[in-house]
């Protein structure tokens, strides 16, 4: 196999180069997304039988909450890439998709409260599936103070990487917490391996904003490695250059 | 369009206040994230900026990529 391809990810200027108009399009085509799949959430498909209205929060809801989880799975599998092959690039996005994980995470907890109160009566419940996304939250916030906290740029590096592969435990936890304990939290509506029993006019919208929330990422990951890439980068002659592109200098 | 007014739409049958206050949740994630990332942008470039100023100045070449 030629690993050729590997090794220039592995180049931070390559990078640079690469992504600039990759950005643009993740950024065009998350808006459409997320813009068509809103309006069709909000106004276009039927209520739930049993919910009501309050059933649309599931478009943001359930793609947030998938989101949060595949943040933190990218951020262990690239933590493994950056100790192993000690990859800049990987440590970096470790270190920029943390706040952005955060982020859906809480949006994944305030939208769940938010829908639970009409649905089950109570903001929040001490149940298996919204305590482990919590300490998920949470797990987050002290990646990204763990990585604030040390001053040596390889070592913070170092060690939120190992915090990424340590936290991955919760992974699971999250995933089957509403099969292995009695919850309020509905199980999974979604199963790779069978037909969604949702009706179509319900789903397709919601599959729409999670592909939406993908590419939202993405976008705003990229954006963020960038800009670490380019402060990383800044004594060299290629940053120079973009800089007088820019006109920055 | 599954509703037959707009203020059928505002109210969701009940659940606006839910619906609503979910979709601006939503919407304060995303701007939060546009916001923060171009801020940084711009503090880097100032950085970089004041570097190659000094630099300049200072007839330092670039360091070897």
């Amino acid at each position: 196999m030629n690993w050729t391809w590997f090794h220039k990810w592995g180049s931070p200027k390559w990078f640079f180069q690469k992504t600039e108009a990759l950005v643009l399009w993740f950024g065009f085509l998350c808006l459409i997304l997320l813009v068509v799949g809103t309006v069709w959430g909000l106004a276009f498909a039927p209520e739930d039988i049993k919910q009501g209205n309050s059933f649309r929060i599931f478009y943001i809801h359930v793609p947030s909450a998938i989101l949060a989880q595949s943040i933190f799975m990218a951020m262990a599998i690239s933590a493994v890439v950056g100790l192993v092959w000690r990859m800049k690039l990987a440590h970096i996005f470790v270190q920029v998709a943390a706040p952005i994980g955060a982020s859906i995470t809480l949006l994944a907890l305030v939208t769940g409260a938010i829908w639970g109160k009409p649905t089950w009566g109570t903001w929040w419940v001490w149940d298996a599936r919204l305590t482990s996304t919590l300490i998920q939250f949470f797990i987050y916030l002290g990646i990204i103070s763990l990585y604030q906290s040390i001053e040596n740029r390889d070592t913070a590096y170092k060690a939120t990487a190992i915090a990424c592969l340590v936290g991955i435990v919760n992974l699971p936890i999250i995933k089957f917490s509403v099969n292995w304990w009695k919850t309020l939290h509905q199980p999974a509506t979604f199963k790779l391996t069978e037909a969604p029993s949702m009706a179509a006019e319900m789903w397709v919208p919601g599959l729409i904003m999670l592909v939406g929330f993908y590419l939202f990422f993405a976008f705003a990951v990229l954006v963020r490695m960038r800009s670490e890439v380019l402060e990383r980068e800044k004594r060299t002659a290629w940053v120079r250059e973009y800089l007088e592109k820019k006109n920055v200098l | 369009m599954y509703f037959d007014s707009f203020a059928d739409f505002i109210a969701m049958g009940g659940h606006g206040t839910f619906v609503w206050m979910a979709y601006a949740c939503f919407l304060m994630v995303i701007i939060w994230n546009l916001i923060s990332p171009v801020m940084r942008r711009r503090q880097v470039l100032e950085s970089a900026r004041r570097y190659w100023r000094r630099a300049d100045a200072e007839n330092q070449p670039p360091s070897v990529d």
